[in-house]
């Protein structure tokens, strides 16, 4: 069958982005940068922008002064690539065949597809249309190559080259077209090679002499002598397993059923990609057209069919079957690598790495919530509510070591308690002190330890702790705010020792 | 020939009773648990392990003495195992853990709302053989719910210490033993001011087939040193020893 290929050529694909996001940016001119050797540079402008005399690569000074109201935004080092990965995949509605075109284009394999949208013309315009839609501004070509569609796209005005036409629609256009690198073009143009037409008729030896076989490789690509290959993007298949059952379900044991028929078959599937889920949701469409959903997250990566039942136990006695449900659906929404641990045979250490402390940690937190678990770490701060950090992962390691030098209160109030005092000299521990109604001889004491405000994180007086210890052994924490003779203290019961 | 012959069964029938009340000697060397001269209380003079203790801290001040203990004790017997702790009113602070030589980031904290929550949690995490050790911090805890405790932690060897704040003395229960530890005036070091060594009254009231006892105890850089034994008159513990409970 006759190759037939479209290219798709995103004039201003970066800064239509930012537009569609943005659509302030519609009617001003607007420029992406990025630092370059200390310089704020361009990378792309649109077409607003291009009119007033701004281009890629010049520096964002220069750009400012020259343009007045120019729209910043920063550039994203990846953008490109992803966009026009998204779009692809969205193509593969035209033709199962769709490829990324780095910088700035696609190009679709439309062999043989165009007839299903009434011929090649609507087929073209309908994809232009779709993509305008999205406030995108495309030029879209197609021929018989690769080489000739990218050509068209970016330096004719033409839209269907027909068949065995590429040729002819090749020799007008000027020599970039052959997608040649830039040096090679510039020295074409210097020699008054300004059409491919008079390029082609000049002998073979003598071009690869001059520009290279890349050169002649090019042109026979664009031609069609030489055969190119493109590379269809694979779209990712969702985790989603599905059970229709012929006779509606309306009872628990069920639904059980069929939710562990779908994480068998959903776990087989992970375990062949060493996935496991994160998150996974459960929906069981009703007889009514109802929906009833429900949700399990994880620690870690799982695919163990078991685990993941149970955690989905504890929620299963919410659905409401009603008549009966007559579809379900599992789905993965978020799903991980989750390599196999070695599994040891003696395994003595129980370490946090262990897999059955995670699935306990799964069932709490899908009963009891999420933020409820907690591990701390330590912090390299002196005062005590910030001398420990939260964390959520249970591989985290501590960057620093626990320090072991001053002793520390076993109980630590949450916020310091106000308490009654009397010190009997400045800078002494206090003798009474009245804690909860009840008063508390000291009889030992240990300090001052003098904490002071950390300044780069907030102002205020310093704390100077003492550990006390009354008539009947209890041991205290209690600190000072603040200077003796400044008559502006106060006194505070902070913490327990054992 | 004949008494020894009956020591010998009474023998055999008290170590088939530990068996059918659940003890595991799971290893044959006995578990000391750095507690010294207070393991004459335990039967075969090994702590307990795969069992669950009752702590009694009416007072915030008796936590923090109890914490202290427990953190002495899970020094020596975990390591560096896992240990969840679960609370619904935690003011534990993790860096005081260090000087009991235990590691603080090896402790799993479970803040909870609901104190039926850390029920259900504690019987959950007590399954799980990964861990070493489970703490819960809770109000009460009634025969019923000692008794699944128990059954939970015959199965998975787990350790499990629960810290009530109220008790009345009539209520029975299922865990192994009974503590109750409060604080005692220090003794200097050296002869020097300050606070010394932390010291405990360590009131065992309850012991299933031992004898419980109460101790005075120091607690000196996470090792204890037991120092008075079967305490003088005027420290007397204040609920008597109960009977075994089954």
């Amino acid at each position: 069958m006759q190759k037939r290929f479209v290219s798709i050529w995103f004039r201003y694909l970066a800064t239509d982005w930012f537009t569609h996001r943005q659509p302030s940016y519609k009617n001003l001119p607007l420029v992406l940068r990025t630092s370059s050797h200390g310089r704020m540079v361009i990378t792309a402008a649109n077409a607003i922008a291009v009119s007033q005399g701004i281009s890629t690569g010049m520096v964002l000074a220069d750009a400012r002064a020259l343009v007045q109201g120019l729209q910043v935004e920063d550039d994203q080092p990846d953008l490109r690539e992803r966009l026009l990965k998204r779009i692809a995949e969205w193509c593969i509605r035209f033709t199962p065949v769709a490829s990324v075109d780095l910088p700035d284009g696609i190009i679709l394999d439309a062999s043989g597809c165009t007839h299903l949208w009434g011929g090649e013309e609507k087929y073209i315009q309908f994809i232009s249309n779709k993509i305008r839609e999205r406030g995108f501004s495309v030029r879209i070509a197609m021929a018989d190559t690769i080489g000739v569609a990218w050509a068209v796209a970016r330096f004719s005005q033409n839209e269907v080259i027909t068949i065995g036409q590429h040729t002819e629609a090749l020799m007008q256009l000027p020599p970039e077209a052959l997608r040649i690198e830039i040096e090679i073009s510039e020295r074409l143009h210097k020699l008054g090679l300004h059409k491919i037409s008079q390029v082609i008729s000049l002998p073979r030896q003598s071009l690869r002499r001059r520009f290279g076989q890349q050169f002649l490789t090019q042109l026979d690509k664009a031609l069609g002598y030489e055969l190119e290959l493109i590379e269809p993007i694979q779209p990712t298949e969702p985790y989603q397993q599905r059970l229709s059952c012929i006779e509606p379900i309306a009872t628990a044991t069920g639904i059980a059923i069929a939710l562990q028929q779908l994480l068998e078959s959903l776990c087989t599937r992970l375990q062949q990609e060493q996935k496991g889920v994160r998150t996974a949701t459960f929906t069981c469409y009703r007889v009514d057209r109802k929906v009833e959903q429900i949700s399990i997250a994880t620690n870690r990566p799982s695919h163990h069919v078991k685990h993941l039942f149970q955690l989905f136990e504890i929620k299963l006695s919410t659905i409401e079957p009603a008549l009966g449900i007559e579809l379900f659906v599992l789905e993965a929404s978020n799903v991980e690598d989750h390599l196999p641990l070695q599994k040891k045979m003696w395994s003595e250490a129980k370490n946090l790495e262990d897999e059955q402390l995670a699935e306990l940690l799964d069932r709490i937190s899908n009963k009891v919530g999420t933020n409820t678990i907690h591990r701390y770490l330590p912090d390299e701060h002196y005062w005590p509510e910030r001398s420990i950090r939260q964390t959520t992962s249970l591989q985290e390691k501590s960057t620093t070591n626990w320090r072991v030098d001053e002793p520390r209160p076993v109980q630590l109030l949450s916020s310091p308690v106000p308490i009654e005092v009397t010190a009997p000299i400045p800078d002494y521990p206090p003798m009474v002190f009245r804690y909860q109604g009840s008063e508390h001889r000291v009889v030992r004491a240990d300090g001052p330890e003098r904490i002071e405000q950390e300044w780069w994180i907030q102002q205020g007086q310093h704390r100077d702790y003492y550990r006390v210890e009354d008539e009947s052994g209890n041991r205290y924490w209690l600190f000072r705010l603040g200077h003796y003779h400044d008559k502006i203290y106060q006194w505070f019961l902070h913490g327990f020792f054992a | 020939m004949l008494p020894l012959q009956k020591s010998e069964i009474i023998a055999r029938l008290q170590a088939g009773i530990l068996r059918m009340q659940g003890f595991r000697q799971s290893t044959n060397t006995s578990v000391d648990a750095g507690l010294g001269i207070i393991k004459s209380a335990f039967p075969n003079e090994s702590f307990p392990i795969g069992a669950v203790h009752e702590f009694i801290a009416s007072k915030k001040e008796d936590a923090s003495s109890t914490s202290g203990f427990i953190a002495g004790l899970l020094s020596s017997l975990i390591g560096s195992g896992t240990t969840l702790w679960i609370s619904a009113s935690r003011t534990l602070f993790p860096p005081a853990l260090k000087s009991f030589g235990l590691e603080p980031d090896h402790f799993i904290f479970l803040d909870l709302q609901r104190e039926k929550d850390v029920l259900w949690s504690m019987n959950e995490a007590l399954k799980c053989e990964a861990l070493a050790a489970v703490i819960a911090e809770m109000h009460s805890l009634d025969f019923i719910a000692s008794r699944k405790l128990q059954l939970a932690v015959e199965q998975s060897g787990v350790t499990g210490f629960v810290i009530r704040n109220s008790f009345k003395s009539t209520e029975a229960s299922a865990c192994v033993s009974r503590w109750r530890i409060t604080s005692l005036p220090s003794e200097p070091i050296d002869e020097l001011p300050g606070i010394g060594f932390p010291r405990w009254q360590v009131e065992l009231l309850k012991i299933r087939n031992g004898r419980p006892g109460a101790w005075i105890t120091q607690c000196i850089n996470g090792k204890f040193v037991t120092i008075a034994d079967h305490l003088n008159s005027d420290i007397q513990p204040t609920v008597s020893p109960i009977k075994k409970a089954g």
